[in-house]
């Protein structure tokens, strides 16, 4: 209980479950410790070594993450030959900025226009583009989402704040397979000779999954 | 399996909990020492991820649908454990040595080397002799089948006509993979279906759903 107690300063609690803290509290301690005994085992078995965990964990936390999906994204939305070379061979043009390896062996990358909306799933577990947006969010990889992402994409998008006219087609991607999609989302008017670094500050993860758009320029500034 | 995975279509599980942008990468530090035990495990190279996938889906359903997600991957990562001999029960719970463990020949991963194995990670592309059988635009349907194995072609497709839109060439084969049966490369694609196809008149008729399908889950429509 100690350790899971220690390790949550992070100010991550989740601010509906407090009603429920005690529940909640009693019932995480009892994984805690799961996980606890289980690391011990492992390290004590000589399978596994603490500071390696540790790398893995630095790594996650504050290395990969939706930035770098950031980075392609304003690449090319600025560069029509870097999106060219994404529509050709997405791994080959993502690895090119560095973005490389597990869960993103097999990119391919979704181009929202005005006519087509693009949004990302995997109803059988929780597939997603490590190198380019980091580890999934709980909502990609919670039940919900899982379930009606695929059925019902356009109620799933209105959650989310996403009102698509009937027009736009919208297309569903669920991951089966070792293929990873990246959404590129439409770039916003009014970021006209914005750079690269300008513009990625548009791009959030939901935009990339297809559950969001890319941010509104004026409301950035303001 | 028609597992509790296999959420595709499913109704009732409420509204989705998203909390807005940056959210934190772990919610509980148990996570990410579950998260770490469990690639660093995959690293020893004494499983594969299609038999990871397969032992998370073979929790008891209810079991399944009640854990988070990465209580899910804990269960998952002791199933592998014991079935590879690598642990014994009592050890589990009481978190400490009881029998010699086995010798994998080789030392756990070092933290220096943990760069490259992420960079390197594990492509399922394979070369393969066969010719693909579906061509780029071809009509194709997905095969009724209800395996006990592991598979990924989803309960809601199944039985539902599409079209080829993308060939991937070879890739691993997850339903033998899952089973220590072999790798048995088969031609990928991605195969597009028109919602209304899938999930009846109330949908869009401009709305499509795609999924990525082995060959031997598709026959010429």
């Amino acid at each position: 209980m100690g350790h899971d107690h220690h390790d949550h300063g992070t100010g991550h609690h989740h601010h509906d479950h407090d009603h429920d803290h005690d529940h909640e509290h009693s019932e995480l301690s009892e994984t805690a410790l799961r996980v606890r005994a289980l690391e011990s085992l492992l390290v004590e078995k000589g399978y596994v070594d603490p500071a390696a965990l540790d790398e893995l964990i630095e790594t996650y936390e504050t290395r990969v993450g939706p930035r770098n999906g950031a980075r392609v994204v304003a690449k090319a939305w600025a560069d029509p030959s870097y999106l060219d070379w994404l529509r050709q061979d997405a791994t080959a043009a993502i690895a090119d900025l560095g973005f490389i390896g597990r869960q993103g062996e097999h990119m391919v990358a979704l181009e929202n226009t005005p006519d087509t909306h693009n949004m990302v799933v995997c109803t059988l577990c929780s597939c997603y583009p490590w190198p380019v947006l980091g580890l999934p969010p709980v909502w990609y990889k919670s039940p919900p989402y899982r379930s009606r992402a695929v059925a019902n994409p356009r109620g799933v998008l209105e959650e989310f704040g996403v009102y698509l006219p009937e027009t736009v087609s919208v297309r569903v991607w669920d991951s089966t397979a070792e293929v990873r999609y990246l959404v590129i989302p439409q770039r916003p008017a009014g970021t006209d000779g914005w750079s690269e670094e300008q513009l990625s500050t548009l791009v959030t993860r939901n935009s990339m999954i297809g559950t969001g758009l890319a941010l509104d320029p004026a409301r950035v500034k303001s | 399996m028609n597992g509790p995975q296999d959420l595709g279509g499913q109704h009732g599980f409420g509204p989705i909990e998203h909390d807005g942008e940056p959210e934190p990468v772990f919610h509980h530090g148990w996570e990410k020492r579950a998260f770490a035990m469990t690639l660093a495990m995959g690293f020893l190279g004494q499983w594969n991820i299609d038999k990871s996938r397969h032992a998370r889906e073979s929790l008891p359903p209810a079991k399944y649908l009640a854990s988070s997600y990465y209580q899910v991957w804990t269960e998952g990562l002791i199933r592998l454990m014991l079935d590879a001999g690598l642990v014994v029960p009592g050890e589990v719970h009481i978190g400490h040595k009881e029998v010699t463990p086995r010798d994998l020949h080789r030392e756990p991963v070092r933290a220096h080397e943990v760069a490259a194995i992420l960079s390197k990670g594990g492509p399922a592309c394979r070369e393969i002799a066969d010719a693909p059988k579906f061509a780029i635009g071809e009509r194709v349907t997905a095969i009724r089948m209800n395996p006990v194995h592991h598979t990924r072609l989803p309960r809601y497709l199944r039985g539902c006509p599409g079209e080829i839109v993308l060939h991937h060439g070879g890739h691993v084969f997850p339903d033998t993979n899952a089973h220590g049966k072999g790798e048995n490369p088969q031609h990928l694609y991605t195969v597009r279906f028109a919602a209304r196809d899938v999930w009846g008149e109330l949908a869009n008729p401009r709305d499509f759903v795609h999924a990525d399908l082995w060959e031997s889950y598709l026959a010429a429509a």
